[in-house]
């Protein structure tokens, strides 16, 4: 082989030399004094909700100079597992449930946020069930930046009052009114569970918030962390329960089959037929969003509290939300964080709609409209608030078995054979 | 360089400099290094030159995380703890990975079986047609759709209405019109695993049909025209001419859809996500991994997945080599 002429590599060396260089004096600019500081955040709001963050921190970016980069994505959790385990994590993480909020707490990857946020400013913005949901093993490393409430009942108004019906009071007043629109020839309620993978969801809300009525939150909170077994009693009680309207084939518009296969965006639409399809669904504050877009929220849909069942547990309150936690400490983010557990900090996109505050000094003339004004209302008025368990409890059951557990039971399976099963499935170590 | 505030083009140039213009001058270097060495050693040392890269990029991107993975699947869901086997124990105990196995097995048969077999019908029946082309592209055309755009278009074919409501799913429409009640095709067992292997099917008859096209027209014409004049009729002439004239390239073909079906995954998490008893090996793997954040049974899953290729590899690698 001929060696290769020099003059080619060595022109070639020259190059890439020079390319190098170009680049040099770039790599000095981020120490110079006055270049924007940048904070990342990494959240699942996509899209409008995604927009509507941005513009929510655009205030306290043209305060302080510093530059917030939001990123979302749909596929929150496999993202953020590969950005943490891959080293690069964001500075801050919103995370759409505290399940994987408390593992990377345990891990000891996420910042205690009680050395950066005031604490006065904490135990005056926030219901301390607030706080208890953002603190691991005593640390407070999450705090709550917007709130869903998922205990409602929606409605058709117009055919609902025509018929004559009631909002009831109590459960048994909401089975006796079920029975009262079977009498009159009609389908009390929509319901519809199908989600592709996440199959299944819908009904462990309903489970949470039958529970809550029925045991009390202390059971509550004891059956999230596995305390009592997922086949104790009172859980199965909350099974039949919610069967007592699911298992019915009077009750429900297509059966259980139509439980299963209907998907949970279109359940709701039959109300709007004439005759109604149905006239009561239960789903959660986000329901608009799905509605065909001729029907307007507050004169064609509105909604009620789903009713206490035991009457010595009050009028607990289910519900979801988005936590904030802090990865990376550095100065810029410090500021980032206490701003975001400012009311202040959700007001724009509050204002906007499709948002509720977790904190007591939200305004509630910041809401569009009376229906999110009501929802923030029921929130604030709680005597009990409990986040949505499934997502507490570990994935492996909380988006594992309990969801495969719910299509099991309406598809027919042994509930003390789907209860066990989803005991077992428990992680134990 | 390291600014991150650079603009893209400008980070995209250096990259391309260093990354092209770098390896080419540090190959040139290297190979002009070794040419001054005495001519017996400049032989021997040069071809680990110019493997050595590739070799070096094998073992950071294939070899090593094979072996991290064999070594995660013995440790615990944190990869902290040594269980030893239990990850597998679950992995052929557990429930819906029994179901698992089952699913990927009739994955296997079906779409194996089906698409090989309509590939070659196909192949040998639009052979001698005049409108050839047209009929290969036609069908030729899903594998040009990736898996996940395949899954949203079946999506749409198999979507689910409750009864007396419009039928926007194309399967629906047409049962709910023939007089029949709406199906829920990705709910209702056994029939959701079926629903899901046609689509595999549909993506993968092309490939055979191609392949196979080629080794059907490679078959001599002697050959046929013997076998006719012996009065064979067509029949007899596929089945005693043809198909062991192509029995080696329908099992390379064969093999190559095997490791395709084993690994199947996007068709799986985009309709069901293993929901319904419709799970398969890949897609409890990912769910191990990012929804339950279970590493160890994560990897052994992989592992199992990993072994049950192994086979078919090699066999598919020796059928290429007597091929040639």
């Amino acid at each position: 082989m001929n060696p290769t002429p020099r003059s080619l590599y060595l022109s070639l060396s020259l190059v890439l030399a020079t390319s190098l260089f170009a680049c040099a004096p770039q790599s000095q600019q981020p120490d110079t004094p006055g270049a924007r500081q940048r904070v990342t955040i990494f959240g699942a709001f996509v899209e409008e909700d995604a927009r509507r963050f941005e513009a929510s921190m655009r205030p306290f970016e043209e305060r302080t100079g510093i530059q917030v980069d939001y990123e979302g994505s749909g596929d929150f959790e496999t993202l953020i597992t590969v950005r943490m385990e891959g080293g690069d994590p964001p500075d801050i993480i919103a995370f759409p449930q505290p399940g994987l909020m408390m593992e990377y707490a345990r891990e000891g990857r996420l910042v205690d946020l009680s050395e950066v946020i005031d604490s006065q400013q904490l135990s005056q913005g926030y219901r301390s069930f607030w706080l208890e949901l953002g603190t691991v093993d005593d640390t407070l490393v999450g705090v709550w930046y917007r709130a869903s409430v998922k205990s409602l009942v929606w409605y058709p108004v117009p055919q609902f009052e025509e018929a004559g019906y009631e909002i009831p009071e109590t459960w048994d007043e909401l089975l006796a009114l079920s029975d009262q629109i079977v009498a009159d020839g009609g389908t009390p309620w929509c319901i519809g569970i199908e989600s592709s993978g996440a199959t299944g969801w819908v009904g462990t809300d309903w489970i949470e918030d039958i529970l809550l009525r029925t045991s009390g939150p202390e059971v509550y909170d004891q059956w999230v962390r596995n305390e009592i077994p997922f086949n104790d009693p009172r859980v199965k009680e909350a099974f039949e329960k919610m069967g007592e309207i699911w298992l019915n084939p009077d009750y429900v518009l297509g059966g259980t089959v139509g439980i299963l296969t209907t998907p949970f965006g279109d359940a709701a639409n039959p109300m709007f037929e004439d005759p109604p399809g149905c006239y009561l669904h239960r789903q959660a504050s986000f329901l608009p969003v799905f509605l065909p877009p001729e029907v307007e929220p507050g004169r064609d849909i509105d909604f009620f509290y789903l009713p206490p069942i035991n009457p010595e547990h009050g009028r607990p309150v289910m519900g979801a939300g988005d936590v904030m936690s802090m990865v990376n400490d550095r100065p810029e983010v410090r500021q980032v964080m206490e701003y975001l557990a400012t009311a202040e900090a959700g007001r724009a996109w509050a204002e906007a709609g499709g948002f509720l505050s977790p904190h007591n000094d939200a305004d509630l003339d910041w809401y569009p409209d009376d229906l999110t004004r009501a929802q923030a209302e029921l929130l604030r008025d709680a005597d009990t608030f409990r986040f949505d368990g499934s997502d507490m409890m570990p994935g492996a059951v909380g988006t594992g078995t309990f969801w495969t557990g719910i299509v099991d039971y309406i598809s027919g399976r042994d509930l003390d054979t789907v209860l066990l099963e989803i005991e077992r499935s428990w992680p134990r170590d | 360089m390291r600014d991150p505030n650079a603009p893209a083009w400008q980070l995209l140039l250096v990259a391309l400099a260093v990354g092209v213009l770098g390896v080419w001058t540090l190959f040139f270097l290297a190979n002009d290094l070794v040419s001054r060495f005495p001519r017996v050693w400049a032989e021997r040392i040069r071809p680990y030159i110019f493997v050595g890269p590739a070799l070096l990029l094998l073992f950071a991107y294939l070899i090593f995380p094979t072996i991290q993975t064999l070594y995660f699947s013995f440790l615990d869901a944190r990869s902290q703890r040594w269980v030893g086997w239990q990850n597998y124990q679950f992995a052929f105990t557990d429930r819906t990975m029994l179901i698992a196995f089952r699913n990927n097995l009739l994955w296997l048969l079906l779409v194996t079986g089906i698409s090989v077999s309509l590939g070659l019908i196909i192949a040998v029946l639009v052979d001698r047609v005049r409108w050839e082309p047209l009929a290969k592209s036609l069908i030729f055309l899903p594998m040009a759709i990736s898996f996940v755009g395949a899954s949203v278009i079946w999506r749409f074919v198999y979507a689910f209405q409750p009864p007396g409501r419009p039928q926007i799913g194309l399967l629906n429409a047409i049962w709910t019109r023939l007089g029949g009640d709406p199906i829920g095709w990705l709910q209702t067992q056994p029939l959701n695993t079926l629903a899901l292997i046609v689509i595999m099917i549909w993506l993968q008859t092309g490939f055979c049909m191609v392949i196979l096209s080629a080794a059907v027209k490679s078959v001599p014409s002697e050959l046929l025209e013997a076998a006719r004049i012996d009065g064979a009729n067509e029949i007899e002439i596929f089945f005693q001419v043809i198909l062991p004239y192509v029995s080696k390239t329908i099992m390379t073909v064969a093999t190559t859809v095997v490791i395709l079906v084993l690994k199947v995954f996007d068709i799986v998490y985009v309709m069901t996500s293993g929901q319904f008893g419709t799970e398969v090996i890949a897609n409890r793997m990912y769910s191990e991994m990012f929804r339950f954040r279970h590493f160890g049974r994560g990897s052994a899953l992989a592992v199992i997945l990993l072994i049950a290729v192994i086979p078919v590899m090699i066999g598919n690698i020796r059928s290429w080599r007597r091929a040639q």
